[in-house]
């Protein structure tokens, strides 16, 4: 059993009461961890697993199954790239093309290995009609190029 | 302001005035007929930001506007009594709203979208209350069917006759699923909806739970969507605050509410029955129909699931009438649909427009046509379980049998605009990527059909096609159409069926010429540099991945093709248009 902090000890056990309470949501708990942690830990998931008495597997089917979980750390600064139909018509692939160059990243590379930059694909954010969409963190860019977003980042690796 | 508009920096422009208003509003001539309200969705996003000054009952908006423009409006206009005419909207303004009928958006963009009094105002809540008071359930019924008002997710069911089997089916335990998960690419009306004008589509629910017999209803949201989820909890918490929802609603014995539950990332949830086992916290995955929802759904349970446009329009429906919703429309396709207009037009954004109206009116007339003038090639509805319809066919009429019989469908209703720089054959490859990897891999037809189907358009699109692929794609299709167990496995091969239907010709090209007329397929494109035009800047020999670039400073660069793996960076990194393609 792996020795968890104490703080990260505390949020897991506010989350398992959470389950009890509502009724069992495993989608609600992993929802609530990755809120907490930027990602699913593994030693969350051991220590759901032991405090619910439910199988593991029951876990990471859940969090394998929808887009939205990560099993691994995300970097500092998350860089989202809608994919969506609108912004695949007006370029979508060239500004993913071109932020993963800037930042070195290979075709099936997601983060930095610094653990700056993380690099996220989603279906469809929603804002169409401001094609093509890149989130930075959690700032909306629309009707944005390749170049942009690079040069933003620059000034964002220079701070 | 919908989040396209606060991205334009609608925020920012609503705080501007606020402060300049505080500013000047130490001048009593505008103490109380100023205060600036913020609203939802206006529809026209082109123009963001867009502005409307009420005085004494007439109306003057502006367009495109920054912060740093508001004090000049402020001061000329709110407190000098002169627009600013440079800022005005124009003519187009007017086209883009002339042929549109609001009944879904009507309040979106006029009211605040969490206010129970503002809604109040405009009517809202009066059909719940009288529905609760004084209808019989088999009335709403029967007002519902008459309408002739289909699901707006995409199937077209008839609501009326939905709920009549949720009143029908047995049991006390009924639950009423609000589907706002709306995962197709291009498509953000429900989100406008919600974010726009929560409260219609609660009271919809209320009136449907109070239908069915239903005591408990969820709204299934997906979490991409934050700004919708943060006004939908409001506009839930404003609403059991004035007993809209909770016990003993309006003073009768109907008791409902409302919970939320979070999507997480899978466009598969939007199918009933995967929803419904996401809301049981599982993966989602869907389940064989018969038995439907609506005899066995949540936790085995009748469950009537309707998508969010649909229940937004049920409280105009109650209010004014099924003989008021079923004048709009045709015949078998009755009221309006909200269609998200975007891709290569001129004014993209949120539409809503009688059924009947023809593709090039929306198009042309409310669209204002290509923003770059080129003609439009196709224009994409349906999302993917759609199809394309080329231009040839723009002046068919926009209902759910028309638009099937040209091989596509209505759809919930994304509408992307393609023109000469789009590649169909990419398109399809495209759709069928999404869906492949969207997947949820249940069943064999489209867990292991998804994948050979994007296969074959890999290789076509990469230069390794064969003749025979052509049947093999429709062999293929057809067997993932018939065999599927849900809609998405069924749907997933419309849009390569409907490319090949009316642009064979670009398939044939990328197969036996090994040429992508439009010059998308990256593979089948041959990049070269112009060595009058290149400036020996180096930039594109950084950027080649495969060192296929030679070139000293000061002289033109050239590139090894026989090392070139065909990616295109030299092409989008040249600053000087010197790397060419063909």
């Amino acid at each position: 059993m792996v020795l968890l902090s104490l703080l990260m000890n505390e949020i897991l056990e506010k989350i398992a009461h959470a389950y009890r309470q509502d009724g069992g949501n495993v989608i609600t708990l992993l929802q609530e961890t990755q809120e907490a942690f930027g990602y699913i830990p593994r030693e969350a998931i051991d220590y759901f697993s032991t405090e619910l008495n439910i199988a593991s597997s029951r876990f990471y089917g859940v969090a394998t199954f929808y887009a939205q979980f990560r099993l691994t750390p995300t970097g500092k600064n998350k860089i989202t790239a809608c994919c969506g139909t609108a912004c695949h018509v007006r370029g979508s692939e060239q500004i993913i093309s071109g932020i993963k160059r800037e930042l070195g990243l290979a075709d099936a590379e997601d983060t930095t290995p610094d653990r700056e930059y993380t690099v996220e694909k989603v279906a469809c954010l929603g804002f169409c009609s401001f094609a093509p969409v890149v989130l930075i963190n959690k700032d909306v860019r629309g009707k944005t190029t390749a170049d942009a977003i690079i040069k933003e980042i620059k000034s964002m690796r220079k701070k | 302001m919908g989040p396209a508009g606060i991205a334009a920096g609608g925020r920012l422009v609503l705080e501007a005035f606020t402060s300049a208003l505080a500013r000047t509003g130490v001048q009593a001539s505008v103490k109380e007929n100023c205060s600036s309200h913020q609203v939802g969705c206006l529809g026209l996003c082109a123009r963001d930001v867009l502005v409307e000054v009420h005085e004494n009952g007439s109306k003057t908006v502006y367009q495109y506007i920054k912060p740093d423009m508001v004090e000049r409006i402020v001061d000329e206009h709110l407190v000098g009594g002169t627009p600013v005419r440079d800022w005005l909207v124009d003519e187009a303004y007017e086209n883009f709203y002339r042929k549109q009928m609001k009944i879904v958006l009507a309040d979106c963009g006029r009211i605040d979208p969490v206010d129970t009094d503002a809604y109040h105002a405009v009517g809202g809540y009066e059909a719940a209350r009288d529905v609760l008071t004084e209808w019989l359930p088999d009335d709403v019924i029967d007002e519902i069917k008459s309408s002739g008002l289909r699901g707006r997710g995409g199937a077209g069911f008839p609501t009326g006759l939905k709920w009549e089997l949720g009143r029908k089916a047995r049991g006390n335990e009924k639950y009423i699923i609000c589907n706002a998960d709306e995962g197709d690419p291009g498509a953000f009306m429900d989100r406008a909806v919600i974010e726009g004008n929560p409260h219609s589509v609660i009271e919809g629910m209320i009136i449907g739970a109070y239908a069915i017999g239903a005591h408990q209803g969820y709204v299934y949201i997906r979490a991409e969507y934050p700004l919708a989820i943060e006004r939908l909890k409001l506009a839930l918490d404003k609403a059991r605050r004035r007993r809209f929802l909770g016990s003993r609603i309006f003073g009768t014995a109907f008791d409902f509410d409302i919970k939320i539950k979070l999507g997480a990332g899978a466009f598969v949830c939007g199918e009933e029955t995967a929803l419904i086992a996401s809301v049981e916290g599982l993966r989602g995955q869907p389940r064989a129909k018969p038995p439907f929802p609506v005899h066995k759904g949540l936790w085995q349970k009748p469950t009537v699931i309707n998508n969010v446009e649909t229940l937004a329009n049920i409280p105009a429906i109650i209010r004014r009438g099924y003989r008021w919703y079923a004048s709009f429309g045709t015949e078998r396709s009755r009221g309006t649909k909200v269609f998200a207009l975007t891709g290569k037009i001129k004014n993209p954004g949120l539409i809503e427009v009688p059924m009947g109206i023809t593709l090039r009116e929306i198009i042309e007339d409310i669209g204002g046509g290509t923003e770059s003038g080129k003609p439009v090639k196709a224009v994409q509805t349906g999302g993917p379980s759609g199809g394309c319809i080329p231009a040839s066919q723009l002046d068919i009429n926009v209902d759910y049998e028309s638009l099937a019989r040209v091989g596509s469908i209505v759809g919930s209703g994304g509408m992307i605009v393609l023109d000469e720089d789009d590649c169909m054959v990419n398109m399809a490859k495209y759709f069928i990527q999404f869906t492949q990897s969207e997947s949820c891999g249940k069943c064999v037809p489209c867990r292991v059909g998804t994948k050979r189907l994007l296969e074959i358009l890999e290789r076509i699109t990469t230069g390794h096609g064969r003749m025979s692929d052509i049947a093999k794609l429709e062999k293929l299709s057809a067997g993932l159409k018939a065999t599927s167990l849900c809609g998405l496995g069924q749907t997933a091969p419309n849009p390569i069926l409907s490319t090949i239907r009316y642009f064979r010709d670009e398939f044939e090209a990328h197969i036996r010429d090994k040429k992508c007329p439009a010059k998308v397929c990256k593979g089948l494109l041959t990049y070269s540099i112009n060595e009058s035009a290149c400036k020996a800047c180096g930039a594109c020999l950084k950027a080649c991945p495969s060192s296929a670039i030679t070139g000293a400073k000061k002289t033109p660069h050239r590139i090894d093709q026989s090392k070139c793996i065909k990616c295109g960076s030299c092409f989008e990194v040249c600053k000087f248009n010197s790397v060419e393609r063909d």
